[in-house]
């Protein structure tokens, strides 16, 4: 039996939670015991999903679980509804629609393969269905099934059918959504939801549930470059060493050389172990312990990736972020980036432009609020191993941790490293600043002794950086240009930053100030009590 | 790869990160069958080393005797360290279901348990086996469930979890709650521990036992069970569909003696596991409110 996972996302009125109640009452995915007790709730409950339902059993009731949300008659969580067939089990991620529910649509598509975008036939394409679409598409949906509800309200018209699909299919294009299968349905009566119905003899689809059944979601990931990232190292003993996790992407075999990130050592691949014994390929997403030839020192939050496609290694890269807290983000802070089983710190050096959601509009952003979506610059502390989230949902995925509260602030979605747009002609200074974590700077400090204890602090941190004890102006400015930090001895050069008297770590958070270095792992939460 | 495969690879990619990322964790163990599949899970994740955290009982006293003789003798068999906790000064005050109610004893004698247990050990991550699908209120629960100071949790306030990327992140006295099985159903788990060979305590399977009939409950005549007057035990071929404390626990009329009867019985079953504990039902949304001050 295969498994999908989809998601829904609509809000009270549009009959998502009818919908869903539907497939679990017509897959027998609910309980005598369940029904008694919401056909109990549904004498009392007056939420409009019931209205016009005369004296029928509210399907929306068996989906709506904690009590604010039968208080309020509203979904505000993600959950997660289970069913099977005899062909398939499925996992619903069934989240609200509303705007400010953003953060629950995007946490309930993560997972999913498939998302069921619902629209009300009475009032067309809204801007909720629109939002949805956008979100699904965004974290990597690739498969949409458009369910047109509540048919029975325009007496199954197929000019309403056709408008709203002719409309949509405009728009998934725009966003360069794939395409979707339109179902005329009534989730309140049944129509195409598991039976095809009688009252859509124009529609030559399937119904929903045989759709659902039936579609294929493989995405291939076989086929992409193989990842690995280490969880865990398994050493009961001298003789066993093995590193384990969840392949991630690509196929894994005995005899496979592989290479080892960031030590960036080849070894060969001599068991894949598991409990049951060991395999002759392993494939994602099976959870499985790695041995190779040689001693490496792997540990957790390497990768092992093989040597002819290895993934982007950087500290500096764009991502799609959607913000998922109250507090909202600013560039220049430092937070936790927690991406496949490695957790660094970094920092948001720009948001370069925030989406509307309901006009699609890239606009300007100063900070990100919840429930925002922008496209953002990060700089980490230590280089990550990813991979385009569009090529690779697993390596191309991470969340935004805040360092103080430990609450999980936002998703991101990486894009590409950063500076790839300017890599043809010349060498510009963006690039320079890109890959040394600082802008060039002429700095003066008062003896040699300062100037080589500011070097090696300087140099330890990654940056391009000399002692020049005799200035002349002519290498000055070359060197400032070609993004060096040159340290001048004694004297005060034109334009240099002065930093004589300065301890060293004073004169190191001048140059964060004034020539853009990079924060240092433990200068960038000082003083926040971490 | 079958449903199996895939909710197997996702709780051993789970149960690794937890093992990885926090101090010391621990495994709640309750000996029923969805504790056993979890057990088997972690086997699996770190084969061929064993189980590197220790599993925790909280034993109310009022467990049925086949559960405790199993427990001891699988723990034992597999090689782990088993803790074993139970909150002494309530059972010597007299804690049991009878005198103080279904609310108050599982109160005493499991939620605080169980938080003392978790304190006493210094536990900073606790796995458990629940199910999402068991019950409304845990559709809407984390794979890594979040605990302040008290135990408590807060469904209003839960972090967002996206993909399989878990914050692990908490502060001193603080702990998560792990839930390896959430995407597992009742009836994935049976499937699982028929193609894994998985031991289960024998109360699952039907053959006759002294019940009582009350309403539409079989309830099972253990330990110092009494009698409401009028009432009588009786043999009855039954079987337990989900393990607690005797007195609270219901069994099922069933014919199912193999885990194949079991299963296909599951396949036609129209009611769910829970209705046969008495303590999901002692009022309304009562399960949200358990979970809130901290049990499981």
């Amino acid at each position: 039996m295969s498994l999908l996972r989809f998601s829904t996302a609509g809000s009270v009125d549009d009959g998502k939670s009818t919908l869903i109640g539907r497939l679990l009452y017509d897959s027998k995915g609910v309980y005598e015991d369940q029904l008694a007790s919401v056909a109990k709730a549904s004498v009392g409950s007056s939420g409009s999903s019931v209205g016009g339902n005369g004296g029928k059993i509210d399907l929306a009731l068996l989906t709506d679980g904690l009590r604010a949300e039968r208080e309020q008659g509203i979904t505000i969580d993600v959950a997660y509804r289970y069913f099977s067939t005899p062909k398939r089990k499925f996992i619903i991620a069934d989240t609200p629609g509303h705007e400010q529910y953003t953060r629950n649509m995007a946490t309930g598509a993560s997972t999913a393969d498939l998302a069921i975008i619902l629209i009300d036939a009475r009032n067309g394409v809204l801007q909720q269905s629109r939002r949805h679409a956008f979100i699904a598409n965004l974290l990597g949906i690739r498969h949409f099934v458009v369910a047109i509800n509540k048919m029975d309200l325009v007496a199954f018209d197929e000019a309403v059918y056709d408008a709203i699909r002719t409309e949509f299919t405009e728009f998934l294009r725009r966003i360069g959504a794939p395409g979707a299968l339109f179902i005329p349905i009534s989730a309140r009566d049944g129509d195409n939801v598991v039976d095809r119905s009688t009252h859509t003899p124009w529609y030559s689809g399937p119904a929903l549930l045989d759709h659902l059944e039936t579609v294929a979601v493989d995405e291939d990931r076989e086929l992409l470059p193989a990842r690995f990232p280490v969880q865990y190292v398994v050493r009961p003993n001298l003789d066993f060493r093995g590193y384990a996790g969840q392949v991630a992407s690509g196929v894994f075999r005995p005899g496979d050389e592989v290479m080892a990130l960031p030590a960036r050592r080849v070894s060969k691949i001599t068991r894949i172990v598991t409990y049951d014994g060991d395999l002759e390929s392993a494939v994602a997403p099976q959870s499985v312990t790695i041995c190779l030839a040689d001693e490496i020192d792997i540990s957790r939050g390497d990768v092992l990736v093989p040597a002819a496609k290895l993934p982007h290694v950087a500290r500096r890269f764009r991502a799609n972020c959607v913000w998922m807290n109250a507090q909202a983000m600013e560039p220049g802070r430092g937070y936790f980036i927690k991406h496949t089983s490695h957790q660094v710190r970094g920092v948001v050096r720009a948001i370069n432009f925030r989406v509307d959601v309901n006009t699609l509009e890239k606009v300007g952003a100063a900070r990100l609020q919840l429930n925002e979506i922008a496209e953002i610059s990060i700089e980490t502390h230590h280089p990550l191993y990813f991979d385009a989230y569009t090529l690779n949902r697993v390596t191309g995925a991470f969340i935004v941790i805040d360092p103080l509260s430990n609450e999980t602030l936002g998703a991101g979605m990486i894009v590409d490293i950063e500076g790839r747009e300017e890599t043809r002609g010349q060498v510009s200074p963006v690039e320079r600043e890109a890959r040394f974590g600082h802008r060039g700077a002429i700095v003066a400090v008062e003896d040699q002794e300062s100037a080589l204890l500011l070097e090696r602090e300087l140099f330890d941190r990654g940056a391009n950086v000399a002692v020049l004890p005799t200035p002349d102006s002519g290498a000055l400015a070359l060197a400032k240009s070609a993004g060096l930090i040159l340290i001048a001895v004694a004297s005060v050069p034109p334009g240099a930053i002065d930093l004589r008297r300065l301890a060293t770590n004073e004169a190191i958070r001048q140059l964060e100030k004034r020539a853009a270095l990079s924060g240092h792992e433990e200068q960038l939460i000082e003083g926040e009590g971490i | 790869m079958d449903h199996l495969d895939l909710l197997e690879a996702e709780s051993i990619h789970i149960i690794r990160e937890v093992a990885a990322e926090f101090q010391n964790p621990v495994m709640l163990y309750s000996i029923g069958k969805d504790s056993s599949v979890m057990v088997r899970l972690a086997q699996k994740a770190f084969h061929p080393g064993l189980i590197p955290f220790p599993l925790l009982h909280i034993d109310t006293t009022y467990k049925f005797r086949e559960m405790i003789e199993f427990r001891d003798k699988f723990v034992e068999s597999i090689g782990a360290r088993l803790i074993v906790h139970t909150n002494r000064s309530a059972i010597e005050d007299g804690a049991n279901p009878l005198r103080i109610g279904t609310q108050k004893c599982c109160g005493l004698l499991k939620t605080r348990a169980l938080l003392d247990g978790l304190a006493a050990g210094g536990y900073d991550a606790a796995f458990g086996g629940a199910r999402r699908d068991e019950e409304k209120s845990r559709a809407k629960e984390r794979v890594y469930s979040f605990r302040d100071e008290f135990g408590q949790w807060d469904p209003k306030n839960q972090r967002p979890e996206l993909w399989s990327v878990y914050n692990a992140r908490v502060d001193k006295g603080q702990h998560i709650r792990v839930f390896p099985l959430s995407n597992w159903t009742e009836l994935d788990v049976w499937q699982y521990i028929e193609r894994e060979n998985i031991p289960i305590v024998p109360l699952y399977y039907a053959k006759p036992r002294p019940m009582v009939v009350r309403g539409s409950s079989l309830v099972p005549v253990e330990q110092d069970f009494m009698l409401m007057p009028g009432e009588k035990a009786e043999m009855v071929m039954c079987r337990m569909r989900s393990l607690g404390c005797s007195p609270c626990t219901g069994a099922i009329r069933s014919e199912a003696d193999t885990i194949e009867k079991i299963i296909d019985e599951m396949k036609l079953v129209r009611r769910s596991e829970r209705e046969n504990r008495v303590i999901d039902h002692d009022q309304e949304g009562s399960m949200e409110i358990k979970k809130r001050e901290g049990y499981f």
